[in-house]
């Protein structure tokens, strides 16, 4: 499996040079990070040229980065009391920012070839602007098709070219974006039937964010590649 | 003459034939199908969402709740991303315990698949009949974890423990007659090992039975033959997977192709359609139940000869038992840190996707290196299914629409998250 993921990120790099970084990965696979321009170019090379073959997308996948590495809990002193389980609730980032970090949004397309039976991960992050848009790849792979109403819906990427962008899991007439960061868990809106007015009404939600186990980033030695290696030594 | 105009018609939510809650959209020329807009969404839970609110191991459960007619399966994708994104592997006898479940719950979801596409298109008989063996195997599922379905059976790490010697009995009661609990109750006298035995001694006269009623039966044959046909570029070009894929005659089969755990220790076949319609995808499930069970014998055969662990001797990832944790503080320790906090997972990013009876299930997971998952997503076979959905019923018959969702093998838990 190694080898050919090696043999397929030599070629990659020789055929697009700069156009394709390739991420280290700790976990034998293969991802190489695309512009958001060049990502038409690459996507076609990619499916069409006989060394990659990758004929099979297989997924799309929005990311929002905007706490990525944060930790909800972090203490420098002792307490007499104890601590309490609850975490506090972070300032709300408000969706209508000029623009955002270049590293916040990303589309994450997982790629299969049966004829070299590989796999390839490709990012390509959205860039700074507000709505944060990329290129569609339906024309190029049709499976994208509800992957990038799912990634639109969910994280508010728009896909440009999309035949049919659409919302395709939240309800009809809901608002904003539920996987992003800074989207409350428990959500703005809940709804309840109104006996008076005889349908479904929508009223601001009554319960109270709660985290039960805060997240936490320990520095873990036993996954340092410098310290494994002295180990077996 | 006056205009004949097209009309649109909306088939569920709350349809028996639309397998859960499909809201299909369909626009008719006469009886003849134009176009289909699928709206789906109607379960959306936020798995995804939820699993990065909560420590890896907590989330198996929501796991089970996707597809919820293939417990185990989802599990399985979801257990093989951490452990990739941990560089840790499960013992060898845990590993064969997971090849024997998960083809336990290809063949549970197979039985479901048929009686239910059966019971749509005009075939009552057959829904009975795999709901007959279904009860058997939803009793393996309760020997080994404690619940009928949502097993929560995989860890990181391995299995949950290891297989029972007894096997759970059906108790006397004022419904049953005692004759009747004594019957069912004799083959499960002796362990789960020997309960599956004897199952996989019966099961492939139960698939005859079931080909009996259907393979050659005329009408399933005209329900059937010729419906929903997907040539194999197209299957490619969508997305498609597992059976819905080699139905279309591309030999594609993930525990073949890019064996995990032990499957390439197993002998096993992958049947292939011809002419990609629903009848080739009948008989190519119906034929991946025979192969399941093949596998399974030959898991309990090794399994009977390899005692050893079923779960990796990590205390970092792995809980103590409860007699360790009562006796040695170092257990105690590393017992609450797993309770309380989970284990950190290193950063990083891994794609799992295992063969799951529907398809390609994939479990993506970005981690920070925190106690949480970053970004977990879900890459439902039925999702890339559902989505050629349009494509596939075009210019057929409104009738058709039901062995079309049928053949696709939908379940909602799955498609809407």
């Amino acid at each position: 499996m190694t080898d050919r993921h090696e043999t397929l990120a030599a070629r990659i790099e020789e055929r697009f040079g700069e156009q394709a970084k390739r991420i280290a990965s700790s976990c034998g696979e293969l991802t190489i990070e695309v512009d958001k321009d060049d990502l038409l170019t690459v996507a076609i090379a990619l499916r069409n040229e006989p060394d990659f073959g990758f004929e099979m997308l297989m997924d799309v996948c929005g990311v929002d980065y905007l706490h990525y590495g944060d930790v909800e809990w972090t203490t420098s002193s002792a307490t007499e009391t104890g601590f309490s389980r609850g975490v506090e609730q972070k300032p709300v980032i408000l969706d209508e920012a000029d623009e955002f970090d270049a590293r916040r949004f990303a589309a994450v397309y997982h790629l299969l070839s049966l004829r070299h039976n590989t796999r390839l991960r490709m990012r390509v992050f959205t860039g700074t602007g507000n709505p944060p848009i990329i290129r569609s790849v339906v024309d190029i792979w049709n499976s994208a098709n509800w992957f990038e109403r799912e990634a639109f819906d969910l994280y508010g990427i728009l896909f440009e070219g999309h035949p049919d962008l659409r919302r395709i899991l939240t309800d009809y007439g809901f608002i904003g974006h539920p996987f992003r960061k800074d989207f409350p868990l428990i959500g703005n809106v809940e709804v309840s039937y109104d006996a008076d007015k005889g349908r479904v009404a929508y009223q601001p939600v009554s319960i109270e964010p709660r985290t039960l186990v805060p997240r936490v980033i320990r520095d873990d030695n036993r996954y340092d590649e410098q310290l494994r290696n002295t180990d077996n030594e | 003459m006056s205009e004949i105009e097209s009309y649109t018609i909306n088939f569920g939510p709350q349809h028996p034939a639309a397998h859960g809650v499909l809201r299909l959209v369909l626009e008719l020329d006469g009886e003849t199908i134009q176009k289909a807009d699928p709206h789906i969404g109607l379960l959306h839970r936020a798995t995804e969402k939820l699993a990065e609110s909560k420590p890896y191991n907590q989330s198996i459960g929501y796991m089970d709740r996707l597809d919820y007619v293939s417990m185990m399966c989802n599990e399985h994708g979801y257990v093989l991303a951490i452990e990739k994104l941990l560089g840790i592997e499960a013992p060898i006898r845990a590993q064969y315990i997971r090849v024997m479940f998960d083809e336990i719950t290809r063949v549970l979801n197979h039985l479901m698949w048929l009686g239910a596409h059966g019971l749509d298109i005009g075939a009552m008989t057959v829904f009975l009949y795999c709901f007959r063996e279904r009860e058997d195997l939803m009793d393996c599922y309760e020997a080994v974890s404690g619940t009928r379905m949502h097993a929560t059976y995989y860890r990181p790490g391995g299995v949950f423990r290891d297989l029972p010697d007894t096997m759970p009995k059906y108790q006397y009661s004022k419904f049953r007659s005692k004759k009747d609990v004594d019957r069912l109750n004799s083959i499960r006298e002796g362990s789960l090992l020997d309960f599956i035995e004897a199952f996989t001694d019966k099961f492939p006269s139960c698939v005859d039975e079931y080909e009996t009623l259907l393979t050659d039966n005329r009408i399933w044959k005209q329900r059937t033959v010729n419906i929903g046909v997907v040539s194999a570029e197209r299957a490619l070009q969508l997305g498609f997977s597992g059976p819905m894929l080699r139905g279309s005659g591309v030999e594609w089969d993930l525990r073949k192709k890019q064996p995990y755990e032990v499957y390439d220790q197993v002998d096993f076949d992958i049947p292939v359609g011809t002419h990609g319609d629903c009848y080739d995808r009948y008989l190519v499930r119906i034929e991946e139940m025979r192969q399941s069970n093949r596998i399974i014998r030959q898991c309990v055969d090794w399994l009977r000869e390899n005692p050893g662990p079923v779960m990796l001797d990590d205390r970092k990832v792995v809980p103590p038992t409860r007699i360790e944790m009562k006796d040695d503080m170092e257990s105690l320790i590393h017992h609450f840190k797993l309770f309380t906090e989970g284990y950190c997972v290193p950063e990083g990013e891994a794609y799992a996707a295992i063969e799951h009876p529907k398809g390609e299930f994939g479990v993506y997971i970005v981690s920070d290196g925190a106690n949480k998952p970053y970004r977990v997503k879900i890459r439902a076979p039925g999702f890339a299914h559902l989505s050629a959905m349009s494509e596939m019923v075009e210019g057929h018959m409104l009738a058709d629409v039901v062995a079309i969702i049928g053949t696709q093998d939908i379940v909602f838990g799955e498609v809407d998250r």
